[in-house]
């Protein structure tokens, strides 16, 4: 919150758009979470208004994927990089969470052995790999957790982007990238649980998982990480660099000419992406209970960018909206109609793309015309973000 | 002369059928009792009631006895007591409590009589007891089997009939095969036949030196008895002869030079099989994406509706199921085809120049139409037949052969390649796609009608994919994910092989599924596609145009 304060000052001299969008995203995240973790905790079950237990691990979740799509965004939207391997970075961050919150079962296990995983006893192992040791340190788990995939981001972003892989080429890359990763976590060789994952978690940091209050604390811990995002995305985007990088994204060329390193700009923009990304698949997993090799798979990536692209991209709140939006139709249709989801996403898909070029922020836009612009803030003037 | 002996065996067999059999049975078992009759005909008088005897003391003899039975069998008919052995072997041999008549009982519960294979229509399966073999019969028929189709089968028989013996020699053994290298004319079995006399003299003979020059002709062979035979004499604590022993290791040393040389041209097969499946699932991807410039993600899906193509092909047409497959080839480009023109009419066309736009809205019809293949067809996959023509393999030696599907389907890819090399280099069409491509605006002022262009190029394009799926499905289970899984793959090859390049998707086909199969032995199916893909990516880093990128004006 206090970089959020900070940019208030910051741009004091004309309240932007942009700005108050960002005061808007945040309160309406502070007033949504703390209504629905009263609601739950706080009013008896029988009564009409009490929020259960399951809609607060619900709503949890979907902040977990607007963090994801916020991630998407900050790429797509802001600087033309179509990732359809974000799924790779939200899953390594879920797998950092799961491999502390397995260490954390202990001898509760189905084998009772207080070192191994379950999984591993199954299969015959005596210790643990190197790479799981210091997982059951809280601390270590979570910087292993943002540290892989960020390394990850760089090193692929590194090659990339000096290589000048760009466009469509990009795109199916991270697609082959994530592609990758989920064939090597299906292989039980490499202790992770292959096809099953990493499951059958019990408590965080000591506090039961099935709890009530955990749940709620996990709900606004999500809420809050999503508004810190938020406002250091758009501090981002409104900086001297976030300026630069949409000047690549409408014409890198140009850019470069005028002596900037485009490439390292959009590498470190590439891996603040990816850890946001991580961050929401480390939040995700201690909320769903699991992780397995399937959130790699290349379409949850794609998934994610038709959620960006519904609540229109190089906006930021956009990103959330959309992801909330798609995911709530998500649960709605797969409890009423299960065959006709993949329908109405590949409907979505196709109709967006043809008549809704910048999705519900762009019609917002339309409706009302905004107040201030010209703040550096891409906007819904993202014209030429196809490249 | 032989009037009389016949007219007692028809009598007898009437006889016994009669005993237990209706009238109308008795119809339906005359052939029977007349073959028997042809068959017969050939021994002597007094053994052919011998044999008559013998089939009747099978039913109820114990193991022991039916091995002594068979023995005697042996010596005393030829070819025609074929049907039982294999019966026997199979464990479809049953008898009539009663009368102790044999028949044979198939897999499917059908009773037919032993010698003619016509159905015995008033036998219930229920009312016969089984004939037990155990292992040591087993052998013997097996032997006994091998005797007939050595001395009376086709080439193929005698081939398979000279291998069978080598695995086990025996005295009697070896005169069957010297009586049959009398009178063999094929060299293929006559070198198996030789190989045995061979294996026979280098374990039994006393002289040396006949010895060695016997283990020195079996150098070559590829048989596996032959190699066990050979490591055994080249083994120092079961032989003493050293001269025996260094020639049957340097036989060994030839024979296993000829394996690695056959395992290495087979993991090319492999290779190039692969190759072959790649290319085809990718070369129509290389006219969308790299002519067209359309990132076409429901190309999968068009490799997928070829494949059920295929599958309901066979389905309307059962009873030409032999040629389902040449049916389905056109059936499937028209369907894709078809499919891949309305995709473009109504939306590829309207996200002209927004490549990011295009990828996200034909993924989502991609998903769109695994849906509705899954709600049409159901979730679970078909399975589509393989006409016999395309089914077995084609032996080459004991330890190479390359399977007849996967052959067709390399010939196949190679085939499609060049017809549609032609089509763009030698038909106008080929020549508008490429003008299109390289300069969309001067080709409209020439006149080039470009959106007809762009059309028919998607609709080539996904017809190819149509064509792909057809192949595939000979190879593969047909399900709502067949798509997914070769699309990643697909831009893999194209983009590896150059963007626009017909050779480059080639090349890049091949050279991507020998490799993949080079590294499998070594590390696993799995971890050989990962290596795969961590390759290209890094390959792409250092050659963003793929490894023959298109020069000149039109590259850009």
């Amino acid at each position: 919150m206090m970089s959020g304060n900070a940019l208030l000052e910051r741009g004091g001299m004309g309240a932007t758009f942009a700005a108050t969008t960002t005061r808007w995203v945040v309160g309406i995240l502070f007033v949504l979470t703390l209504l629905a973790s009263m609601a739950n905790l706080l009013i008896p079950q029988d009564s009409a208004l009490h929020v259960s237990t399951y809609t607060i691990t619900l709503l949890g979740k979907y902040l977990c994927y607007a963090l994801l799509a916020l991630a998407v965004d900050v790429v797509w939207g802001y600087c033309g990089v179509l990732s359809l391997g974000h799924a790779a970075f939200f899953a390594l961050g879920g797998y950092g969470m799961g491999m502390y919150l397995m260490r954390q079962i202990g001898d509760r296990g189905v084998y009772g052995n207080p070192e191994l995983p379950d999984f591993m006893v199954f299969l015959n192992w005596d210790a643990l790999p190197w790479y799981w040791f210091g997982m059951d340190q809280f601390w270590f788990a979570m910087l292993m957790a943002l540290l892989v995939p960020g390394l990850l981001a760089f090193v692929f972003g590194w090659l990339a982007f000096r290589s000048r892989v760009t466009g469509v080429y990009l795109s199916i890359m991270t697609q082959a990238l994530t592609y990758a990763l989920m064939l090597a976590f299906f292989r039980n060789e490499m202790g992770f649980g292959g096809n099953n994952g990493l499951t059958d978690f019990k408590d965080i940091l000591g506090f039961s998982l099935q709890s009530d209050n955990v749940r709620v604390v996990l709900f606004a811990t999500t809420a809050f990480m999503l508004a810190a995002a938020y406002v250091a995305s758009h501090f981002i985007m409104s900086s001297r660099f976030g300026r630069v990088i949409v000047s690549i994204r409408d014409s890198e060329a140009r850019t470069r000419f005028m002596g900037y390193r485009t490439e390292n700009y959009k590498v470190w923009l590439f891996v603040y992406s990816a850890l946001l990304a991580a961050v929401a698949g480390a939040l995700y997993v201690p909320q769903v209970g699991i992780i397995n090799p399937g959130e790699f798979s290349p379409i949850n990536s794609i998934e994610v960018v038709v959620w960006v692209a519904l609540g229109g991209r190089g906006t930021l709140y956009g990103a959330i909206i959309g992801a909330i939006l798609v995911n709530y139709a998500k649960t709605r249709f797969t409890a009423i109609l299960p065959d006709g989801w993949l329908f109405a996403l590949g409907a979505l898909f196709v109709l967006v793309t043809l008549f809704l070029p910048k999705g519900i922020a762009g019609l917002l836009a339309k409706i009302k015309p905004a107040k201030g612009s010209g703040n550096g803030d891409g906007g819904v003037a993202a014209e030429g973000a196809s490249s | 002369m032989n009037v009389l002996p016949i007219s007692r065996l028809c009598l007898a067999l009437v006889l016994l059928l009669a005993s237990s059999l209706s009238l109308g049975q008795e119809q339906a078992e005359a052939p029977a009792a007349a073959e028997t009759e042809v068959a017969v005909q050939a021994p002597a008088e007094s053994s052919a009631e011998r044999v008559q005897t013998i089939l009747q003391q099978l039913a109820e003899a114990n193991y022991r006895e039916k091995a002594r039975l068979i023995t005697t069998l042996d010596q005393l008919s030829g070819k025609e007591m074929l049907p039982l052995y294999s019966a026997m072997l199979e464990g479809e041999l049953h008898y009539l409590p009663g009368d102790l008549s044999l028949y044979r009982v198939t897999e499917a519960g059908e009773v037919t009589s032993l010698f003619t294979q016509q159905a015995a229509a008033s036998v219930m399966a229920d009312e016969l007891e089984k004939i037990r073999v155990n292992n040591s019969l087993r052998k013997q028929l097996r032997e006994s089997i091998a005797r007939i189709q050595l001395l009376y089968g086709d080439k193929g028989e005698r081939e398979i009939a000279a291998a069978t013996l080598l695995d086990n020699m025996s005295d009697e053994s070896i005169a069957l095969l010297q009586k049959a290298r009398a009178s063999e004319q094929d060299v293929d079995v006559l070198g198996l036949l030789d190989a045995g006399i061979a294996m026979y003299t280098a374990t039994t003979s006393d002289s040396t030196a006949e010895r060695v020059s016997a283990v020195r002709s079996l150098s070559g062979r590829l048989e596996s008895p032959v190699r066990n035979l050979l490591t055994q004499l080249a083994d120092k604590e079961r032989e003493d002869d050293d001269a025996v022993r260094q020639a049957a290791a340097s036989a060994l040393k030839d024979i296993e030079g000829k394996i690695k040389f056959f395992e290495l041209t087979e993991t090319v097969f492999f290779g190039m099989s692969l190759g072959s499946v790649l290319l085809l699932a990718a070369i129509g991807l290389a006219i969308t994406f790299g002519v067209m410039g359309v990132i076409n993600m429901a190309h999968g899906e068009m490799i997928m509706l070829g494949a059920y193509t295929t599958y309901v092909v066979q389905l309307l047409l059962p009873q030409w199921l032999e040629l389902s497959v040449l049916i389905a080839i056109p059936a499937a480009f028209l369907v894709s085809g078809a499919v891949g023109v309305i995709i473009e009419r109504t939306v590829i066309r309207h996200l002209h120049g927004r490549a990011l736009e295009t990828l996200l809205a034909t993924f989502g019809i991609s998903l769109i139409l695994q849906q509705l293949v899954r709600t049409v067809f159901s979730p679970l996959n078909r399975q589509v037949a393989t006409p016999e023509w395309l089914s077995g393999s084609w032996v080459i030696n004991p330890v190479f052969s390359l399977t007849y599907n996967r052959l067709a389907i390399l010939i196949f890819a190679l085939v499609v390649f060049v017809a549609l090399l032609l089509i763009m280099k030698r038909t106008s069409l080929g020549l508008y796609v490429r003008a299109v491509s390289q300069n969309r605006d001067m080709a409209k002022a020439m006149g080039i009608k470009t959106e007809r262009v762009d059309m028919m190029t998607f609709g080539l394009g996904s017809g190819i994919a149509g064509v792909a799926g057809v192949a595939l499905s000979q190879l593969t289970n047909v399900g709502p994910n067949l798509g997914q899984s070769y699309i990643i793959d697909s831009f893999m090859v194209v983009v590896f092989g150059g963007v626009g390049n017909l050779f480059g998707t080639l090349v890049g086909a091949f050279s991507l599924g020998i490799a993949n199969k080079f590294l499998e032995p070594a590390t696993g199916a799995v971890l050989a596609n990962i290596l795969i893909l961590v390759f290209i990516i890094l390959f792409i880093q250092k050659r963003p145009k793929g490894l023959f990128p298109q020069k000149g004006r039109a590259a850009e």
